[in-house]
């Protein structure tokens, strides 16, 4: 798999703080990078330096292979976390003044906002002032200005802020539908319920160090736990429960379900499979529920931020 | 706000001028209570004041009537032996305070009347007096033979005042806007967006230009509207500009009746001869030069002083050291360069880059060796450069800092950044 961003080894200092450290991250083509990490971890730092707002003062980037130009700037678009627009320019002429700063013909400007403002349905903000729309209505025109210019590598930091949920999903399946027609994102959030749902890859900064990155779903398996939840019925619960907790290392799960008294997160060793765990329990009680506690983008975030 | 403003100034002026012209069109009735004799001719009515003699009214019958009448006031002279004495003997009554224009114009009148009559006791004839009133102006001529004259340096230090005092303005004007527009793309956090399109340093740059291009259009416009604006309205409303006086212009003529018109008709013809005179494309090419260097120098650092703050509030502490040197300019450019346009203190103030745009330029018209010219230019843009090199540090830097009170320290830091 080719990369569409790679980032090697960059280094930042801001006098005596060091921003970043040795820091690397590929992107690959066509995914959806969650770049994760605490407040003031260096996120944002190192997204300025793809975006080339701030250079590095070691290492290197290279988008498609080559290193970072100026040129560059119009393959990229940035919706970054502190955005605002100008609040006394209108909608239409502000958002043609951005995307010609961003290389785009005025006509082909225009039409490409047309098609934009249908499909999201603004047509009729054209002439309004930023300052009469509302904060979420505003984040909609953002949204339209940075991806706008067709550009191969799209970096959101914060993307759903400000929106309800309704537009907040609208929003998501836009970004979805603009990785399925080519473009790489990087997304930068703290909400992992969204990390979840769209990423395929995540890099974790903490502390100025990468310090873990991978595929979601390798990155997931290898910080499972071999706990199953498990839910049961039994006349003689009380016995059940004291059987299971001879063999297993067992702990107390919540989970919704109709009708049963025994509810339990058990964690197997290596030795033993999730077969030999089901037909122990099925020779004990009734099985209504079993399903392998995969550990979520939340857990590893939390999990690996305090242990470093 | 472009083209309201000169309508709004029109206005004013038109307005000030109406205002005068009713407070001086109020007729004024002065009651004279003359007991000497001395003074009862030259109380003469005029327009808007008649002059009302009583004659052989105690002091207390004449306020009564004075005050029943309401006149404006009553002028008491008490009877005296001496000449020498009047001042002692005179007195103003009136129910409020009366102006000072009315109060000046009568001591004026006095005092004339009375000299008259002093050296008229002592021998003196009127025909001697009226002779005795002799106008000098010393023409002056350099050892080339290059007429001047008085009329000459005023109108050299109107045309340095004017140009230097634009520029002061201008760049008080424009480089608080610039520093406003920087500091509102920080505020509406818009600049995060710009700069991932543009490098800071071409977004500043075209800020300065920008606003300055506008700034000169602006100026533009004013001129023009208010120049066709005033002609309409003094034709519509019939003012005469040109007599829009002040009280103490008023004074001033009253005291100069006499010399008037063909005074004033040479007087124009000077003030043409002196224009002509000047080093006009000296002073153009200069004005441009200097402007252009003064302004994008002092905008540069507005520039970076909006970038280094977060709202208006903060900028003072940093606008104190832009604000001395432009202020410190327009003081010596005013007061020194006036009373010796080649002396030390003019001189070394021409060339110090932050007052030299505005000093220079009100040298200029004086003369100025052109080599003189060159260096301060040199010196100018050589600083100019600096400052842009120093601003664009400090604006890649501030622009992205929020929250973080800038001290001097701070600045410091951000520049090895």
């Amino acid at each position: 798999m080719s990369h569409l961003l790679v980032a090697e080894s960059v280094s930042k200092n801001f006098g005596e703080f060091r921003a970043l450290n040795k820091v690397s991250i590929a992107v690959p083509k066509g995914s959806i990078f969650g770049l994760l990490g605490p407040n003031g971890a260096g996120k944002t730092t190192l997204i300025r330096i793809i975006n080339q707002i701030t250079m590095p003062d070691d290492g290197k980037v290279f988008l498609d292979g080559q290193p970072l130009r100026p040129e560059h700037i119009k393959d990229i678009g940035y919706l970054p976390e502190e955005r605002g627009l100008y609040k006394s320019m209108k909608v239409g002429e502000q958002a043609l003044y951005l995307a010609q700063l961003k290389g785009m013909p005025k006509s082909e400007a225009k039409s490409r906002l047309k098609y934009w403002f249908d499909k999201l349905e603004i047509g009729d903000w054209w002439n309004k002032k930023i300052q009469e729309l509302s904060k979420g209505q505003a984040q909609k025109i953002q949204f339209i200005v940075t991806v706008l210019h067709r550009p191969k590598l799209l970096i959101f930091d914060e993307p759903f802020s400000g929106f309800d949920p309704i537009n907040a999903n609208l929003i998501k399946d836009e970004i979805l539908k603009l990785r399925e027609e080519g473009a790489t994102v990087i997304f930068s959030t703290h909400r992992m319920e969204s990390v979840e749902e769209l990423c395929d890859h995540i890099a974790l900064i903490h502390k100025s160090n990468k310090i873990l990155d991978g595929k979601l779903n390798d990155i997931k398996y290898k910080f499972k736990t071999n706990t199953f939840e498990v839910g049961l019925q039994s006349i003689n619960s009380q016995e059940v429960l004291s059987d299971i907790k001879k063999s297993f290392e067992v702990l107390p799960a919540t989970f919704k379900n109709l009708h049963d008294d025994i509810k339990l997160n058990i964690k197997i060793d290596d030795k033993t499979s999730p077969n030999d765990l089901l037909s122990f329990l099925t020779s004990k009680a009734e099985v209504h529920h079993f399903v392998e506690v995969i550990p979520t983008a939340n857990d590893i975030f939390i999990q690996t931020v305090q242990s470093n | 706000m472009t083209f309201l403003s000169p309508l709004i100034m029109i206005a004013l002026i038109a307005v000030v001028s109406y205002l005068s012209q009713i407070n001086n069109d109020k007729k004024r009735t002065i009651s004279v209570l003359d007991e000497t004799g001395y003074l009862t001719d030259i109380f003469e009515s005029t327009e808007n004041t008649t002059y009302l003699k009583l004659n052989g009214l105690n002091l207390k019958d004449a306020k009564e009537i004075v005050k029943e009448k309401e006149d404006y006031g009553l002028l008491h002279i008490a009877k005296v032996s001496a000449v020498e004495e009047i001042n002692d003997n005179i007195k103003f009554y009136s129910e409020e305070a009366p102006s000072l224009t009315v109060i000046s114009g009568l001591e004026r009148k006095i005092e004339k009347k009375l000299r008259e009559i002093k050296l008229q006791e002592d021998g003196v004839s009127l025909e001697q007096i009226e002779a005795s009133k002799i106008y000098i102006d010393i023409s002056q001529e350099s050892f080339e033979g290059e007429k001047s004259s008085k009329i000459d340096n005023v109108v050299k230090l109107a045309f340095g005042g004017i140009a230097g005092y634009l520029l002061f303005m201008f760049i008080i004007i424009y480089g608080n806007m610039i520093m406003r527009s920087v500091i509102e793309e920080k505020t509406s956090r818009i600049i995060e967006v710009i700069i991932s399109s543009v490098k800071p340093i071409q977004l500043m740059m075209g800020k300065i230009i920008g606003t300055s291009l506008a700034g000169v259009t602006q100026f533009a416009i004013w001129v023009v509207l208010g120049g066709v604006l005033l002609v309409i309205v003094s034709a519509i409303f019939g003012i005469d500009m040109a007599q829009v006086n002040t009280p103490q212009q008023e004074i001033v003529n009253q005291a100069m009746t006499g010399q008037n018109a063909d005074q004033a008709q040479a007087m124009a013809e000077n003030i043409l001869t002196a224009i002509s005179n000047l080093p006009m494309t000296n002073l153009v090419i200069a004005f441009i030069l200097f402007f252009v260097g003064g302004y994008l120098l002092y905008s540069s650092l507005y520039a970076a002083i909006g970038a280094a703050v977060d709202n208006e509030t903060d900028t003072q502490q940093f606008m104190l050291p832009i604000l001395m040197p432009l202020i410190l300019a327009v003081y010596v450019g005013v007061f020194t360069v006036i009373e010796d346009p080649h002396g030390t203190v003019s001189t070394v103030f021409s060339f110090i880059p932050l007052t030299s745009p505005v000093v220079m330029l009100m040298r200029i018209p004086f003369g100025v060796p052109l080599w003189q010219q060159g260096l301060s230019l040199l010196l100018l843009v050589g600083t100019f450069i600096l400052a842009v090199w120093f601003a664009a540090k400090i604006y890649r830097v501030g622009i992205l800092m929020y929250g973080k009170k800038a001290s001097y320290k701070e600045l410091f830091k951000w520049l090895k950044y």
